[in-house]
């Protein structure tokens, strides 16, 4: 417990408060500072379930970016001889690892193919959602009244309207375009994220640091950018992960009721919703594109909560800790 | 353990002043963190006497309130009492059962906090936490508990305790409801109060009120009085002994009037010469160097070593133990004969 | 010119560096019956360059609006803040802004007032990123930085750490710094010291002792706490339920309080001297500080003083100067003569901390 002190040889005596600089950082040297430097890598890495996390998310990216470009027209390519083969038989060759669909067509190559897809749907739609939500609703909340009522009562009648209803209502009258599915399920859950930010944003303007911002004549829109942002986002984010998973759901929904990604073209969540019908017959057919969801989901929450911790100064320690030592048991030693 | 249960169902003798009630002996208390055990009280000894105040004196986290807790068996259950003994009127506290304990010290050992608020509950009325004592240590009924309430708010002088006793915790204000846990605490009539920071979250008139209950109510009832603080002032005018406590060790005890007029710790006479007073307005306080060390970072040797002004190498390599120092005091510092001398004043 | 008028009568000759005037400030509390909660009530006071006018009151009497007020953190409702003549708030623009930079505040709390996802280098230097004109260029800033590090006694090496990594008393410093950065002429310090333990608010009044003296800047220093206020102030205003009802420089107010509510609150602070013998007669006030939202009629102090007759429940005390000094002001119908002392207690003795240490002098 007791380690030898450090520098206290140099400590000077002197009582004077504010007589040399640093007179008081001195006294209480703190081996440990260098170590609060580290890198956000250095962390990463120091992290098992971030790290591995991360990997999934970097292979779900490349994946997506380069996949269907690998496959080529294997994604397509029909063989109504070998319908909805099982998985794991490797007879035909990799292409047919996860087995195929009902009509004939490699799973693998679907599931690569399906991952551009479902990114390039999901990940707009999360974006912009997030952006206008959090940003309307930050500033909703450092304004408070007049302001801050508008946009809840907004909030609360996009939330009221059945999102589902509204989306088939659009998607009928426009054409089911990926741009109009972006479109929707991002206007669909923006109120998501104008509550949370409003009521973080509306605690954090009634702090003592924000007061002071205010004593220096620092207009509203500084201290939303320095003293609110920065506190609300990983907040934020974590709800953002939560809601990738919604969004991927939902765009299936719409897929199987035939508005959403219109067929040949394939995603997730379009997969699911057509292996349904065979579920008792070939359950690969839902299992895999499922299981692609859930674990892209659960990654981007690791390493949202990761990042959480990571970037509040606060809290960073913790990450520095060795993981065996997190627990410290000593036995409850019988006194006398 | 027979002769545990026997003193604590034994009838109550009157206390006599200046008997002791309570004698705690090398205490260690060891907190569990993630950094590893730390040692927040080490080697604490004190006695308090029955009709007289007994002041832990110390800054924030100097172990002052941990120290009170472990003597109220009252610690986190991260926190363990490792060493030391705490003797109650001739038992042992420490080698008592909790069942035991709880039986014992509960009508022996009454303990009041800081902040009234968080101590009382907000879901019942006070009268019945007033009288849960009562109908646990004595059996007596809901009704006749309601009446001991009622009883126990007047003497703590609270107005028209009759129809109060049916209110929330929140009704009353902050005084009142420091005057309502000092109520709980003496209602068993305990022979030992300890007062962890009674009157911090007050203000100074009232704190005045409250710490006028506590000397009336000692007085009536010659029980001792821990009264934790790191009030100097309040320390001067309500306690007759002072334990100075720095960084989880005790470093000076004794007499409050002697301590405080010459003290021999240079810690005592650091914090003594930090009370702003009106040495020529404008004038500068003679300010403690740095900050107390964190608990993970308490150097070997002495603890106060950092920060003192007559530090030497004997400092760095040993501690010095509690020694005593004329009749009836206690240091710990190797140089404490100097540190009354105007060496301190020429370093 | 009506201004030097009016202070002619307390004997001021100058004009002050701030002025406040009649302020006065109610709150709406939805919900309730009597739902005005008045914090502030025709508030006069003022400050001078280099002085430093202590406030003293206990929790609730209204010291901390006043302090936000006086930063145009709150609008008042009625009232007028002068600064050099002026009234900051008809200002707009860059007059406001070039306001801003004369008055500044340090807060209670050091561990809130800090914005812990800031260096402290970026939390002192935070300022200029509003008021670009002051240090326009970034080698300016990085040695006034260095330079204000150095002025509070951090190490300018210190400036890329986050506040966690600092004590108390270290923070502090960073949130005087930060107060410093603009130049101000006035602080308003609110309970700087009150959330740091002894010896280290030793140190830091010790610092604001210092910077005063080096920088002639003007303080308004706020707390509950009598022999920290009697320590560093020039003057002193005692505040009781939204009002001043006694200044004069601090010692009159502590050697020979008018108001009995001074008197009590003196009295009621304890005492670091162990060398007197004789037991001090303490003023013991009966209750506590009635609620804002429904302030006694007439005197506020009425309900709580043992001098109050008739005349304090219907009528407010006027403020009047003691006899001997015109600057001493006390709003009570029966101010507690120089000579005579309180009516409940005996001599209101100083703090006074040197006796205690005499034998050793």
């Amino acid at each position: 417990m007791s380690k030898p002190p450090r520098n206290v040889n140099q400590l000077p005596t002197g009582g004077r408060a504010i007589a040399p600089p640093g007179t008081e950082a001195i006294a209480l040297p703190r081996p440990d500072q260098a170590d609060k430097r580290i890198s956000l890598f250095h962390l990463l890495v120091k992290d098992r379930f971030a790290t591995v996390a991360a990997l999934v998310l970097v292979f779900v990216g490349l994946t997506a970016l380069f996949g269907p470009t690998l496959m080529g027209d294997l994604a397509t390519r029909q063989d109504l001889s070998a319908t909805n083969r099982p998985p794991f038989s490797l007879g035909e060759g990799w292409a047919f690892i996860l087995g195929s669909d009902s009509l004939g067509r490699s799973m693998v190559a679907r599931l690569v193919v399906a991952t551009q897809t479902t990114l390039s749907v999901a990940l707009p739609a999360v974006g912009i959602s997030l952006i206008i939500g959090s940003l309307w609703g930050v500033w909703a909340g450092y304004h408070r009244g007049i302001r801050e009522t508008i946009s809840m009562r907004i909030a609360d009648v996009i939330m009221s309207f059945p999102s589902l209803l509204l989306a088939v209502v659009i998607l009928y009258v426009f054409s089911p375009s990926a741009a109009n599915i972006v479109l929707i399920l991002a206007v669909t859950r923006i109120p998501i994220y104008l509550r949370t930010a409003r009521a973080e944003s509306a605690e954090l303007q009634s702090r003592t640091f924000v007061d002071a911002a205010r004593t220096f004549g620092t207009k509203p829109n500084a201290i939303i950018r320095r003293h609110v942002i920065p506190v609300v986002l990983p907040t934020l984010l974590t709800l953002a992960t939560l809601e990738f998973c919604y969004v991927m759901l939902a765009e299936s929904s719409l897929s199987f009721l035939g508005i959403g990604i219109q067929p040949p073209d394939v995603s997730w969540g379009l997969m699911v919703a057509q292996g349904r019908q065979y579920l008792q017959t070939a359950w690969w057919l839902s299992f895999f594109p499922g299981l692609a969801i859930v674990l892209t989901t659960v990654a981007a929450n690791v390493l949202a909560a990761w990042l959480r911790i990571a970037t509040d100064p606060a809290q960073r320690w913790r990450l520095t800790l060795p993981r065996k030592r997190m627990i410290v048991r000593i036995p409850a030693k019988e006194v006398q | 353990m027979t002769s545990h249960t026997q003193t604590a169902t034994a009838p109550r003798d009157q206390l006599t002043e200046g008997e002791v009630v309570l004698t705690v002996t090398g205490l260690d208390v060891d907190i569990r963190t993630p950094k590893g055990v730390l040692r927040a009280v080490n080697n604490v000894s004190f006695e308090a006497r029955a009709g007289r105040t007994l002041a832990l004196l110390g800054e924030s986290g100097c172990g002052k309130s941990m120290t009170a807790k472990a003597v109220a068996g009252l610690l986190d259950p991260v926190a363990d009492v490792t060493g030391g003994t705490v003797v109650l009127n001739g038992t042992d506290l420490a080698a008592l059962t909790p069942k035991q304990r709880l039986k014992y010290a509960g009508p022996e050992l009454g303990i009041v906090f800081q902040d009234a608020l968080t101590a009382l509950n907000p879901v019942y009325t006070v009268g019945t936490q007033l009288g849960e004592a009562f109908r646990i240590h004595q059996g007596l009924s809901k009704k006749a508990a309601k009446v001991k309430a009622i009883e126990l708010m007047r003497h703590v002088g609270i107005p028209q305790p009759e129809s109060r006793v049916d209110s929330f915790p929140h009704q009353f204000s902050g005084g009142m409801r420091q005057r309502i846990l000092i109520a709980m605490a003496v209602a068993l009539g305990p022979r030992l109060l300890i007062a962890d920071e009674p009157t911090t979250a007050l203000d100074v008139t009232v704190q005045a009120q409250i710490m006028k209950l506590l000397r009336d109510l000692r007085t009536e009832s010659h029980m001792a009085v821990v009264l934790i603080t790191h009030d100097l002032a309040l320390v001067a005018e309500e306690a007759d002994t002072v334990a100075v406590m720095y960084a989880g060790n005790v470093v000076e005890t004794g007499p409050v009037r002697e301590v405080f007029g010459s003290p021999k710790h240079p810690y005592t006479r650091g914090l003594l010469d930090s009370v702003p007073a009106d040495v020529g307005r404008g004038a500068d306080l003679k300010s403690i160097a740095g900050s107390p060390p964190e608990l993970h970072r308490i150097p070997e040797g002495c603890v106060y070593q950092s920060r003192c002004p007559l530090v030497q190498d004997v400092c760095r390599a040993i501690r010095p133990a509690l020694e005593p120092e004329g009749t009836n005091r206690t240091v710990a510092c190797h140089f404490s004969a100097s540190s009354d001398t105007k060496e301190l004043d020429n370093v | 010119m009506s201004d030097i008028a009016a202070h002619s009568l307390t004997g001021e000759t100058t004009v002050p560096l701030l002025e406040v005037r009649g302020l006065t400030k109610n709150f709406h509390v939805p919900g309730r019956g009597n739902n005005v909660l008045c914090a502030l009530d025709k508030i006069d006071l003022h400050v001078g360059r280099g002085e430093t006018l202590g406030l003293v009151g206990e929790s609730g009497c209204g010291k901390s609006t006043l302090a936000r007020t006086l930063l145009m953190l709150e609008q008042p409702d009625e009232g007028t803040i002068r600064f050099e003549g002026s009234d900051p708030f008809g200002l707009k623009g860059k007059q406001l802004l070039a306001w801003r930079r004369r008055v500044q505040m340090v807060f209670q709390d050091p561990f809130a007032s800090l914005n812990a996802r800031m260096t402290a280098g970026e939390i002192i230097s935070e300022p200029w990123a509003t008021h670009t004109d002051l240090y326009p260029t970034k080698k300016a800033r990085a040695a006034r930085l260095q330079e204000l590090m150095e002025i509070v006694g951090l190490r300018p090496s210190d400036a890329g750490k986050s506040p966690q990594e600092f004590s108390g008393g270290q923070r502090q410093r960073i949130g005087i710094a930060r107060a410093l950065a603009l130049n101000p002429d006035v602080i308003v310090l609110d309970e700087p010291v009150s959330a740091l333990d002894l010896s280290v608010q030793a140190q830091v009044l010790n610092l604001l002792n210092d910077l005063q003296k080096r920088l002639g800047v003007a303080y308004i220093f706020i707390s509950h706490d009598l022999s920290v206020v009697r320590h560093v102030a020039d003057r002193v205003a005692v505040m009781y339920l939204g009002r001043i009802v006694e200044t004069g420089t601090t010692e009159q107010v502590f050697e020979r309080p008018r108001h009995p509510y001074t008197a009590a609150l003196m009295s009621a602070s304890p005492q670091l001297d162990v060398t007197g013998t004789a037991p001090r007669n303490r003023i013991v006030l009966e209750g506590e500080m009635p609620s804002p939202l429904d302030p006694p009629s007439g005197c506020r102090f009425r309900t709580r003083c043992w001098k109050a007759e008739e005349i304090c429940a219907t009528l407010a005390p006027p403020a009047a100067s003691a006899p001997d000094d015109p600057r001493h002001v006390a709003e009570c119908h029966f101010p507690i003569a120089a000579d005579g002392m309180p009516a409940a207690g005996g001599p209101v003795r100083p703090r006074n901390a040197v006796n205690l240490l005499a034998p050793r002098q």
